[in-house]
């Protein structure tokens, strides 16, 4: 494990952008771990008015300037990063978390359970995920937790497909038929076998998934029909800001930089991750 | 036609065709089986008590579930969508109203990304693993990471505001008139009826928006591209080429591209459904007026019907498009008449 790790470190470290996508990831995650102790106007978290200070440019006391309620614009994409992030990885988490199990089911079992498992998933990617994800949210109602859960609910498929097309594979390969001949049981070999020999394709796709997710929650935010003000999300902020245009565009400016700093970062990181630990895979 | 290739392709139609039935189911569930009432949903975020009543009475929804489902698939195989209470017309007629400009958007946008896409793609991988190889990379990791709502707004600061090249939001000024419809796609109209002037001011409103919306649809196409070129040029009809001293020109254009094109084909496949997707995002930034704007206004209004029409629609786009490649593949590529 150890030298596997080194050598994938040292893999990643030739490549300019993994090296570019781990900068970015390391700082987003840092941003949102440090975030509230860091941040220059503390009591601008939550929300609140200083309408003295509205729309100002960047400046050093704002560098981002402020918003239209006066409140340091800084502070609020620094806070959006620990939203973002939360809400990123729980969707990914959650939908891996329903699909993956489902998928390596499919895969094994094989027959009629397979048919099922794999007709829903079908019909699930058969629509665009933001098309019903804004259709859940109709349905739902608007806000940042149906947002999530119309997104989880997009989102499992993928990993049903992912999980299954690996268990299909190694399904047949002569270590899981020595298993059962030894007389594992199937938890186990699900356990120990099948579940480690998917990882490395299912680490590149919640890598990325992660990116992709922040990306949908903001889409949603920004067409008003996720986070709400004055919760401080990225996309609810642009979807401001854009009244402000083009006067005040630092408004506009700085929460769309974090966004796509964001998913850039893990679209990267997952990208190198796929060249060495899954260099066979299709690179759609 | 050979026996093996009309099974293929009786298997492929016959697929569709229980997709979009498992289509309409899903989306008759979302309707039903949402903590809404679907009573309420369907009268509209404003109504009272007595108005929703109505509405259960009216669309039938105090009925067993069986036969609302009934009513629903047979409503919806005569083209009803039920009624937009934003606009007052029936779905359907939205529908057709707006989707015209969207289908325009998608198509140009489908043109910049196939006609930037494949060439990047190709030299990207002639340069391979050199600095142009990198820097298209980013490029194409960019295209997917970028927000399209913003890299809008980006644009229309920059050529729009600061620059003042092109227009802002919308599809024409509203001075000018539009051309007679004949196909309703407006750049057609304009030039079928030899209406140049407005055949450049069109093409200057739907610029911006079909950049945006190609961006991703760019990225893809020049991954795969890449890809398979990388792989075509390693491939030994290649290299046979080359000892036979056939100009490279020729080998990278003819034998190597003709069959990286294929994977492509599939891509664009694939992207069509996710671009007409992105539009709601796209058309919000640009004002311009599509179902995507018309979904997005609907979802935000409260007016249910309008957003379930229009996840059909797009469904629809989405898996017609992969039929196609699928039934193009088939005709292309014997080997996948097997499976």
């Amino acid at each position: 494990m150890g030298r596997k790790f080194r050598l994938a470190l040292w893999l990643l470290s030739r490549s300019f952008a993994s090296m570019l996508g781990i900068a970015l990831v390391v700082s987003i995650v840092t941003l949102a771990l440090i975030g509230p102790w860091i941040v220059p106007y503390p009591d601008h978290v939550a929300g609140g008015i200083d309408l003295a200070n509205k729309l100002q440019p960047p400046s050093a006391a704002h560098w981002f300037g402020t918003d239209e309620v006066g409140l340091d614009i800084l502070t609020r994409v620094i806070i959006g990063a620990r939203v973002s992030l939360l809400v990123g990885v729980a969707i990914t988490l959650s939908a891996a978390a329903i699909g993956v199990p489902l998928g390596i089911l499919a895969g094994l079992l094989g027959g009629p359970v397979r048919e099922a498992i794999m007709r829903l998933t079908d019909l699930f990617l058969s629509v665009p995920g933001l098309v019903l994800a804004i259709a859940l949210v109709a349905a739902l109602g608007a806000g940042i937790v149906n947002a999530m859960i119309a997104l989880i609910l997009v989102w499992w498929p993928g990993y049903v497909r992912l999980a299954e097309s690996k268990a299909l594979s190694i399904r047949s390969e002569p270590y899981i038929e020595a298993a059962r001949v030894a007389g594992a049981s199937t938890a186990r070999i699900l356990w120990r076998h099948v579940l480690p020999n998917s990882l490395s394709p299912l680490i590149v796709k919640m890598s990325m998934d992660i990116g992709q997710a922040i990306l949908a929650v903001a889409s949603l935010g920004f067409l008003g029909l996720g986070a709400r003000p004055p919760t401080p999300e990225w996309g609810a902020m642009i979807s401001i800001a854009r009244g402000y245009l083009p006067e005040w565009w630092w408004y506009a400016i700085f929460p769309g930089a974090f966004i796509y700093a964001a998913v850039l970062g893990f679209n990267l990181l997952g990208d190198g991750l796929r060249d060495i630990l899954d260099p066979k895979s299709n690179r759609g | 036609m050979d026996r093996r290739l009309t099974a293929y392709l009786l298997r492929r139609v016959a697929l569709a065709g229980v997709m979009l039935f498992g289509l309409v189911c899903m989306t008759f569930v979302i309707a039903n089986v949402a903590p809404n009432d679907p009573a309420a949903l369907a009268a509209g975020p404003d109504a009272g008590r007595s108005q929703i009543e109505q509405a259960r009475r009216d669309y039938g929804l105090d009925r067993p579930l069986p036969e609302q489902f009934w009513r629903y698939v047979s409503g919806l195989a005569r083209g009803e969508l039920g009624r937009s209470i934003a606009t007052g017309r029936s779905v359907g007629q939205d529908l057709a109203r707006y989707f015209p400009a969207t289908l325009e958007l998608c198509l140009l946008a489908m043109l910049i990304g196939l006609s930037v896409g494949v060439p990047l793609g190709v030299l990207s991988a002639l340069m391979k693993d050199r600095w142009v190889d990198h820097l298209t990379r980013i490029f194409a990791v960019s295209g997917i990471a970028l927000p399209p709502f913003w890299f809008g707004l980006l644009l229309q600061l920059t050529f729009a505001t600061a620059l003042g090249w092109l227009p802002t939001s919308g599809r024409l000024s509203v001075m000018t008139e539009p051309p007679d419809p004949i196909t309703g796609l407006l750049l057609t109209d304009a030039l079928l009826r030899g209406q140049w002037g407005v055949f450049g001011e069109g093409l200057s409103y739907i610029l911006l928006p079909a950049i945006v919306l190609s961006f991703p649809c760019l990225a893809s196409i020049l991954r795969v591209n890449r890809a398979e070129m990388v792989e075509a040029l390693r491939a030994d009809y290649v290299m046979s080429a080359q000892a036979h001293g056939v100009n490279p020109w020729r080998i990278v254009c003819v034998h190597a591209l003709r069959n990286a094109m294929l994977p492509t084909l599939a891509i664009i496949g694939l992207r069509w459904g996710w671009m007409m997707s992105s539009t709601v995002l796209v058309e919000t930034v640009f004002d311009w007026p599509g179902i995507g704007l018309y979904a997005v206004s609907s979802a935000i209004a409260g007016d249910f019907k309008p957003v379930m029409g229009v996840t059909l629609i797009i469904g629809l786009n989405f898996m017609a498009a992969n039929l196609i490649v699928d039934l193009l593949y088939g005709v292309l590529d014997p080997r996948l008449r097997e499976g």
